[in-house]
């Protein structure tokens, strides 16, 4: 579903994104983990094409990412930014029914405003549908953030640090929820995560980066081990088994 | 929350008493025998009203829904508050164009002036948002201090030329919004701002997601520049038509969209109608004001809406820092 074939990224001399391969099954849930700096939100938005390419290709459902034009990619892949600052003052429900601009292109349909009270619905927003962005919590406002990109109803999702400002309730449900998708919708799902107990429960595939290449990639079993994630991290890691699952600590 | 239709309304009100507020005194009963075939004072009160009175309104209601809109949208492609087309040097850069015409082509039909009056507004407009990207730190207010030294800048550009060629008061015609020399034959470029006006209602939903920024406006699949092409083409437009017939209007497109978004956000299709209801009212106001004060004389609505404008928007930045700090 997303081929990353040998795709480059500079800025300056600086190659952050460094001749990164990857081939994403369709279907199922794909975390990217890794260091501050390693490339990992350039990486999505290199798949988003929100940044552009210095080299190699991206491929989406064998859809080449630069070439492809902008509204049909809109159908297929939705993209949530790591950083998301609006200057304008918009309601959850306007947001989030933006998310069907692609679908729409601004005529909303009942079957619209349906995905968008399902979407406002699904990330817990009910109560506050009608308020201004500007006017609500860091962690309202991420929530209403993905219900948007929810909303967008593409195969492939990419979300930077869904987890961002989110308590542990709701994180848990997000993190659900981006599963239940994977499974009984059959979405693409990428998203950066830095807890690497969240990335090793729900994952099917783990993608550890550092210095902007892949360094390991692989089921969390194979990931989640001290050597991995200590060569990854730079940081001594042990892992254990808590109710048959393997656990990261890293705390001395 | 006020309703649509009630400010419709007060509007509606408003256009009526400017019809009959003025220097020659037209009453409804006057209108009404003249209709019916008074004397000759009575028919020459209809001629007034036909001729004078209602272009009036009419220029007052376009130039005011068109230059808030305007505003509105500049606001929302440089992603600022405190933008609009006199803060972005949009308004210098139209007034540079009537200039070129005016000394070029001295017998050019006023089209011709709007036309090259639209393409100099553009041009400086694209240069405001060009420059904006090589300001390294965006902090909110350094926005439109930009935007107000490159309208300096221009200005003192069309003040030389204007200087040279003994031009300097036809500059200040345009530079000053005035519509007591609005009459029927001279007015009518200004319905070309209703159909900009429209046209930004029917696409209102880009606009509000290139306020969102462009990696949104991407992700929804529209195209960054086209829209920004379009908005800048619909507000140079807008500003050109206004110059070229009453003159600048500043401050306007600055007020009326920032009270709309304190009340209703910014999602332009929502707010549309308000901010054009608004822009209408407040010039209708200020107009108002204008012919009253210095009753018989008239004070040009620039100065009025400058006066007023300014003092309003002091007061909302102060409340606003007030409310985020
Ligand atoms: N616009 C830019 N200009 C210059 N350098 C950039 C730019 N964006 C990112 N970088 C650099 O590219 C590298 C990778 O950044 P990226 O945002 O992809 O890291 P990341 O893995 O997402 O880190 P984090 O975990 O902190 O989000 C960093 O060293 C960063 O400094
Ligand atoms: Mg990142």
């Amino acid at each position: 579903m997303i081929d990353v074939l040998d795709a480059v990224k500079t800025y300056g001399e600086v190659r952050v994104v460094d001749g990164v391969r990857l081939a994403l099954p369709s279907g199922g849930l794909t975390s990217i983990i890794g260091p501050n700096g390693a490339g990992k939100s350039t990486l999505l938005s290199l798949v988003a094409r929100l940044v552009g390419l210095d080299g190699g290709r991206v491929l989406v459902d064998g859809l080449d990412v630069t070439t492809t034009k902008s509204d049909v990619l809109a159908r297929r892949i939705a993209a949530l930014r790591q950083e998301n600052h609006l200057a304008s003052r918009l309601t959850v429900r306007d947001l989030v029914t933006f998310g069907r601009y692609p679908h729409s292109k601004g005529r909303t349909t009942p079957e619209d405003l349906e995905h968008v009270a399902r979407a406002i619905e699904f990330l817990d927003l009910g109560s506050l549908a009608d308020r201004f962005l500007d006017e609500m919590s860091g962690g309202q406002r991420q929530r209403a953030f993905v219900a948007m990109v929810l909303c967008q109803d593409t195969d492939v999702l990419l979300l930077d640090e869904p987890l961002n400002n989110l308590d542990p309730r709701h994180a848990v449900a997000m993190m659900e929820r981006l599963r239940a998708a994977a499974d009984q919708l059959g979405k693409t799902v990428v998203v950066v995560v830095h807890d690497i107990n969240v990335a090793a429960y729900y994952s099917d595939h783990i993608v550890a980066m550092s210095d902007g290449a892949v360094m390991f990639e692989g089921p969390p079993h194979a990931v989640i081990c001290p050597e991995v994630l200590s060569d990854v991290y730079g940081l001594p890691v042990s892992v254990h088994t808590i109710e048959g699952r393997p656990h990261a600590t890293y705390f001395r | 929350m006020p309703r649509l239709g009630v400010v419709a309304g007060a509007v509606g009100l408003l256009a009526l008493v400017s019809l009959f507020v003025g220097v020659g005194d037209v009453t409804p009963v006057d209108l009404a025998r003249a209709v019916v075939g008074g004397d000759s004072a009575e028919r020459h009160d209809l001629l007034l009203l036909l001729v004078s009175r209602v272009p009036r309104t009419i220029a007052i209601i376009l130039a005011g829904a068109g230059m808030a809109i305007a505003g509105q949208i500049m606001q929302l492609l440089s992603r600022n508050r405190f933008v609009e087309p006199s803060t972005a040097g949009t308004v210098e850069s139209a007034a540079i164009g009537i200039l070129a015409v005016t000394v070029l082509a001295p017998g050019a039909p006023v089209i011709v002036k709007m036309i090259v009056a639209t393409c100099t507004a553009l041009a400086g407009t694209a240069l405001f948002l060009r420059i904006l990207r090589y300001v390294p730190l965006r902090s909110v207010l350094v926005v439109p201090l930009v935007g107000l030294m490159l309208g300096g800048i221009i200005n003192a550009v069309t003040t030389f030329f204007a200087y040279r060629l003994d031009l300097l008061q036809s500059l200040n015609v345009w530079m000053t919004g005035d519509f007591s020399g609005v009459l029927r034959g001279r007015y009518e470029l200004l319905w070309l701002t209703f159909a900009l006006t429209v046209l930004a209602f029917v696409v209102a939903d880009r606009f509000t997601v290139a306020g969102m920024g462009q990696d949104f406006v991407t992700t929804l699949g529209m195209n960054y520049r086209a829209v920004l092409a379009l908005g800048l083409s619909i507000v140079s437009m807008v500003t050109a038509v206004v110059v070229v017939t009453v003159g600048a209007i500043p401050f306007l497109g600055l007020v009326v969209p920032n009270l709309v978004a304190l009340i209703f956000g910014d999602n332009l299709r929502r707010t549309a109608p308000w901010v054009a209801l608004g822009g209408a009212g407040f010039v209708l106001v200020c107009d108002l004001v204008g012919r009253t004060v210095r009753y018989p004389y008239e004070v040009p609505i620039g100065v009025v809406v400058g006066v007023v404008g300014s003092a309003l928007f002091l007061v909302m930045l102060l409340r606003r820092d007030a409310r985020v700090a």
